[in-house]
């Protein structure tokens, strides 16, 4: 007869167990808690009451900042200019709804139960740019037309970041078949414009696309400056993309190469109905993290003029009108990156452990 | 009986279907698509460089820049060539790479190491500054140092100093600057020699505990050697080594090491950024050595910290340091950034004012492309080579 299964004896640690434990143990990590209590207290202390106590939170006048803790004031009153740029304030319906789809293509991807969120996802990935491209721009089905120019704040980083990576995906994913192929000249192609790519920093390839794309066009051909970045942003990720998507087509075991060939499939079919939706499945994480590094390496077009987030901060910080805003703005822009790149970073955590199927060998 | 000589084979499959003809013919493609996209690119490009005026060829690096450069590592100024600013900015760019690199890794280690601490604070409070700093972008934090903490400092008259001799203001951290005297070179020779008799002692150590098993202790009569000899060499010669000390002249200091605001402002955002990114690596590399390997130390008697250099570092080292030459790598490239505050690296000096000066777009981003390039192999050349040694050697 089996064993009665018995459950694990219950430990009760109390608070007071938990503390000795984890911060007391020894001389050594009693100094030490103290040591870095002290200095936690010290240091966090006035930095909080900078942020919340002692701040400024209702008002609408530089005046009105009397405090001498933070000014939020010049954060509200510039909370338009922050995340629309110069967008006409009365088209700015139409970046909302913008915001709204893709938090409705996105939030459900947090939450487990979410009925059909795989469709929110898709719509995320392919109905949505299709409707960004007729709305923000404008100029068809009556609405009015808004220049590029006028675009910025924190619209400007999300277009740059989500374009970004969802035109690096196709290429990425044909790099890294390429770089895997059989064929030698193909493979060398691939691999040189790979670790080309790779090797510059993003700042030479902003450099390069604003200033001799236009060299490299025939003449009468031109684009404006932020489709000229986005070009560089594209083939700059796609080669950081086509090393995630590779590091996933190595994971597959070899079995099933050699059973699609079995089964006589060629390559295309083999590649796209077996490889690809095993490989991409494998690298979710690694893109969502590919995402994050260029999400926060958009804030690098300030430096070619074009005004995302920190660059509409950085440009009004400068205004006489308010005095030494620097931190508030710079604290401002920290949060918005942080929320959205900690949030995430969790996700594709989260995703890491539910995708782990345990047979990768 | 006569031999039937019938082919039994099957024939061969189509041209067009065989696999071989196939790749050939793709490959021909591919090429001929490269060929084509290539010869338009720099067709066009040639028009309009002509339509446009610009000038072609390298013959703009024997010209006179022109401009000044804030910070030079080699003498330089404005009656000297293109070709030279270039060099001044490679200089630079070196210069805080190799700055943030060292502090980066010491920072990255020990916050790696304080994240698998026991003590519960001191964990905590390390993953709280690696999650805040990795998600935060880069070119907001040297803005942050830069124009938030460095541009608040007082002015040279009023600057923040320590003993007469370190200043702080809005311009710069001003140092005292060693000046060797005649009979200096011995004190070099004396370093030299230290580390000579330093690693022949090592050999030697190692032969003994090989032979007898002894283990001699090397690294307190190493670090012992290193501080003596020298310090006896610089006694012996009477002390040939003076301080310039930075003064206040007029609005500005003078004389001494002058670390410019945008330099410091760099070199900390870089090292404070790479580190957070180190200190996961580290945390990665330790948490990677299975338990067994220190149980099976502790169960042959080898003392814990014996454990700690023997065992443990060394297989933790060989998952840590690929990650750990493309972090530096990354910082290298990182410190382009440069330019959005104006410290002179490559990019903002030669990239930037030397390409507007010149026009010669073509030519200027391909040098420094190649510049960047060239270090890029170079580590991923070294990491290869380091992976081939530390890879484990199954037998």
């Amino acid at each position: 007869m089996a064993e009665p299964m018995l459950k694990p004896p219950k430990i009760a640690i109390s608070p007071i167990t938990w503390v000795r434990q984890n911060l007391f143990s020894g001389w050594y990590n009693t100094l030490l808690t103290l040591v870095v209590g002290y200095l936690l207290v010290v240091g966090v202390g006035p930095v909080f009451s900078w942020l919340f106590f002692d701040a400024t939170f209702l008002g609408s006048e530089p005046s009105d900042c009397t405090g001498t803790g933070a000014c939020w004031l010049f954060i509200s009153e510039r909370l338009n200019f922050f995340i629309y740029g110069f967008y006409p304030d009365d088209l700015q319906w139409r970046v909302d709804v913008m915001f709204g789809l893709l938090a409705l293509s996105f939030v459900p991807q947090f939450i487990e139960r979410f009925p059909g969120r795989k469709w929110f996802g898709l719509f995320g990935l392919t109905g949505l740019p299709v409707v960004g491209y007729f709305l923000v721009p404008g100029g068809n089905f009556g609405l009015e037309v808004v220049e590029s120019s006028k675009w910025g704040g924190l619209m400007l980083t999300l277009i740059l970041a989500y374009i970004g990576i969802l035109a690096s995906l196709p290429i990425g994913i044909v790099l890294a078949l390429g770089r895997r192929s059989e064929m030698p000249i193909i493979r060398g192609i691939c691999v040189v414009f790979i670790e080309v790519w790779r090797a510059v920093p993003l700042i030479t390839v902003l450099f390069m696309a604003s200033v001799m794309l236009p060299l490299f066009l025939p003449d009468g051909m031109n684009f404006e400056k932020l489709m000229r970045a986005l070009i560089g942003i594209t083939l700059w990720q796609s080669a950081y993309m086509a090393e995630v998507i590779r590091g996933g087509l190595q994971a597959i075991p070899r079995g099933q190469y050699e059973a699609a060939d079995a089964l006589g499939l060629g390559y295309w079919k083999k590649t796209g109905l077996i490889i690809l939706p095993q490989a991409l499945k494998m690298v979710i994480p690694g893109i969502v993290n590919t995402f994050i590094s260029l999400f926060k390496d958009t804030t690098l077009v300030l430096i070619i003029g074009l005004f995302d987030i920190l660059g509409t901060v950085q440009s009004t910080i400068t205004d006489p009108a308010w005095q030494n805003v620097a931190i508030e703005g710079y604290v401002f822009v920290a949060f918005c990156f942080w929320v959205f790149c900690f949030g995430i970073s969790r996700y594709s955590q989260n995703l890491e452990r539910k995708l782990d199927t345990g047979h990768r060998t | 009986m006569k031999k039937q000589t019938v082919d039994s084979r099957p024939t061969g499959p189509k041209p067009w279907y065989d696999p071989r003809i196939r790749s050939i013919f793709f490959q021909f493609v591919a090429i001929a698509l490269v060929f084509w996209g290539g010869w338009t690119l720099v067709d066009n490009t040639l028009t309009n460089m002509e339509s446009r005026g610009i000038s072609t060829g390298f013959g703009f690096l024997d010209e006179t820049a022109g401009f000044g450069i804030i910070m030079s590592l080699v003498p330089y100024d404005a009656t000297m060539t293109y070709g030279r600013t270039f060099l001044v900015g490679l200089m630079n760019t070196l210069l805080v790479s190799a700055m943030g690199i060292v502090t980066a890794t010491i920072l990255g280690f020990i916050i790696g190491v304080a994240r698998l601490s026991s003590n519960w604070l001191v964990a905590k409070l390390a993953l709280v500054y690696i999650e805040v700093i990795r998600n935060i972008p880069l070119l907001l934090q040297i803005f942050f140092w830069y124009f938030a903490v460095l541009g608040s400092l007082p002015s040279p008259r009023q600057s923040v100093e320590v003993a007469d001799s370190f200043f702080l203001n809005n311009r710069g951290l001003y140092l005292p600057e060693p000046m060797p005297q005649e009979g200096f070179g011995l004190v070099w020779g004396a370093v030299i020699a230290a580390i000579v008799a330093v690693v022949g002692l090592r050999a030697w150590a190692k032969k003994r505990q090989l032979a007898t098993g002894q283990i001699f202790p090397t690294f307190k009569v190493g670090v012992a050697i290193l501080v003596i000899l020298p310090t006896v060499a610089y006694l012996a010669t009477g002390t040939p080594l003076e301080w310039e000390l930075p003064a206040l002249k007029g609005f500005n200091f003078g004389g001494g090491i002058t670390i410019i605001p945008e330099l410091a402002a760099l070199w900390i955002a870089l090292s404070l950024y790479t580190a957070s990114f180190i200190a996961e690596i580290v945390r990665s590399g330790i948490l990677s050595v299975s338990k067994g390997q220190t149980e099976a130390a502790k169960a042959l008697g080898i003392p814990n910290s014996l454990t700690l250099r023997l065992v443990v570092i060394p297989q933790a080292m060989r998952v840590i340091i690929p990650p750990l030459t493309s972090q530096y790598l990354n910082l290298t490239k990182n410190s382009s950034l440069a330019t959005a505050i104006g410290y002179p690296d490559l990019v903002a000096v030669f990239m930037g004012t030397t390409l507007n000066q010149t026009g010669q777009a073509v030519e200027v981003v391909a040098i420094t492309m190649a510049v960047y390039l060239t270090i890029s192999l170079a580590i991923s050349l070294f990491m290869n080579i380091y992976n081939r040694a530390a890879a484990i050697k199954e037998r």
